[in-house]
């Protein structure tokens, strides 16, 4: 069973969402989808600075099996990327919602964050898209 | 509704993630493929590979049967055991499989096929059979685990029946040995190991064996990778039926100088007359990324052709590929990942063999 922290957002293309006060969210990907993709062997992340629009293609990250895309949850102008997981993609699969964070997002709009799923209803997201 | 395998509850027990492959549900890791990589090219690892299919082919004239039906020729298998690695063509030249053919009698030859092709391959063996008097046997009461590794023959070894054990400890590579099991000393990984073709029943008890002897299950996803690095060709991917063996870095495996004639040779010399051949060559990918399939390759502003085979190789921590590119093509390729055009470094295949590198990086 995957790892679904009870403190994060969730969206339905497998990121998570950490709220960080003052409209800062820090963004990564799910246990689940570390899971699926499996091992990770390299990162593409965006630029600090970068304007991102809701449910566009922010980031890719590409596992031994597969590339997968990265979509922004919502609306925001990067604030910083997690430059180590360059050197160490593997980082990803090992602490996803720690060290393996991907970037921190300055939001359009802080309200938004209460659009996205809770902890129990990405958890029952997952489970039922795995059948 | 996938088929499965006798290891299939084995696997779920080892805790593998299972996927569907070629209509077969099929473990592609146990966790982290990447250490299943590194457990075959350090130590040793087991795959699960009873959804391959071996075909025994019996009757007087089955050698016959071969040189005609076969692009390698058989005539090269002189003594019981040995083994040969041949596409089997159409008459156009076009790939219908690859796979190992095993001389076990003067009367007997034994075949194992792909999986995927499984049917098709049955069908045209029945089709071209009994022009020869061959009879087409598919096997489907054997399993067949493959043990790779350098450790791997010394981990099987102890639990091989006894009436098979002594031969196989002699094996010469790309040789096998017949008792109650079959084995052969080859593989898909460019590593020492054994193929064991053995009664369906005692498969679970030998993979289980197997582990607690300290052979890694691995899965799909690191059989791939081990094939990559080791240069070899993968059905499907890297050949079909639309493309011919001379295209598709198999010129090695394809006798066309002699009087034999077999089916697609024509085809084959007059593309070979013809020229300006496509080849498969070996990238390596100069910084990071990945390469994948179907990534197109450039030559300057010019488009030489496409990856076959792509991916991540973690013995040497670089991405590399097997492509398929223009004969024209010079060394200064790039390739498009996402738009983006980056540098490849063209190389010798295989890239890793026995645990090392074959390339300079």
């Amino acid at each position: 069973m995957s790892d679904t922290p009870a403190n994060l957002k969730y969206t339905k293309t497998h990121e998570w969402v950490r709220d960080d006060g003052d409209g800062l969210v820090t963004i990564g990907i799910t246990d689940h989808a570390q899971e699926l993709l499996g091992d990770l062997v390299f990162v593409e992340l965006p630029e600090v600075g970068a304007e991102l629009e809701e449910g566009g293609e922010c980031a890719v990250v590409e596992s031994v099996k597969a590339a997968s895309d990265v979509y922004c949850p919502l609306a925001g102008e990067v604030a910083a990327i997690n430059e180590e997981l360059v050197d160490a993609p593997e980082t990803i699969n090992e602490d996803p919602y720690g060290k393996g964070w991907l970037f921190q997002l300055k939001l359009v709009d802080p309200g938004a964050l209460d659009e996205l799923m809770d902890a129990e209803a990405y958890a029952d997201y997952a489970e039922s898209e795995e059948h | 509704m996938d088929k499965t395998t006798v290891l299939n509850q084995a696997h779920r027990d080892m805790g593998a993630r299972m996927v569907s492959f070629g209509g077969w549900d099929m473990p592609v890791n146990y966790g982290s493929q990447i250490e299943e990589h590194h457990a075959v090219r350090r130590d040793a690892g087991m795959f699960d590979v009873c959804h391959m299919t071996v075909v025994d082919l019996k009757g007087e004239r089955v050698r016959d049967f071969l040189r005609h039906l076969l692009a390698n020729d058989v005539a090269k298998l002189k003594t019981p055991g040995k083994a040969l690695y041949s596409c089997m063509l159409k008459e156009d030249g076009g790939v219908i499989d690859d796979l190992i053919v095993y001389f076990m009698a003067d009367d007997w030859f034994r075949m194992v096929v792909n999986a995927g092709t499984t049917e098709k391959d049955i069908a045209w063996l029945e089709k071209q059979a009994p022009a020869f008097d061959v009879r087409v046997e598919p096997r489907f009461d054997l399993a067949m685990i493959a043990v790779q590794g350098p450790n791997a023959r010394e981990k099987a070894l102890p639990l091989l029946p006894a009436d098979v054990r002594a031969a196989a400890a002699d094996l010469k590579p790309f040789t096998a040995a017949s008792g109650s099991w079959f084995v052969g000393r080859t593989g898909y990984t460019g590593e020492d190991g054994f193929e064991v073709v053995l009664p369906e029943d005692e498969a679970e008890a030998f993979w289980r064996a197997l582990a607690a002897a300290g052979v890694a299950p691995a899965g799909l996803g690191a059989r791939d990778t081990l094939r990559l690095e080791a240069g070899m060709n993968l059905y499907g991917q890297d050949m079909d039926e639309t493309v011919s063996p001379l295209e598709s870095g198999l010129d090695w495996t394809v006798s066309l100088d002699d009087e034999r004639d077999f089916i697609g040779k024509s085809a084959l010399l007059s593309q070979q007359e013809k020229g300006g051949l496509r080849r498969l060559v070996g990238l390596v990918l100069e910084g990071r990324g990945v390469l994948r399939s179907h990534q197109k390759i450039f030559d300057g502003e010019r488009e030489v052709g496409e990856i076959t085979s792509g991916g991540f190789s973690p013995t040497l921590g670089r991405s590399i590929a097997l492509a398929r590119v223009a004969d024209d093509a010079g060394e200064g390729l790039t390739v498009d990942i996402r738009g983006k055009r980056l540098p490849l470094k063209r190389v010798k295949y295989p890239f890793v063999r026995n645990g090392k590198a074959c390339i300079e990086l």
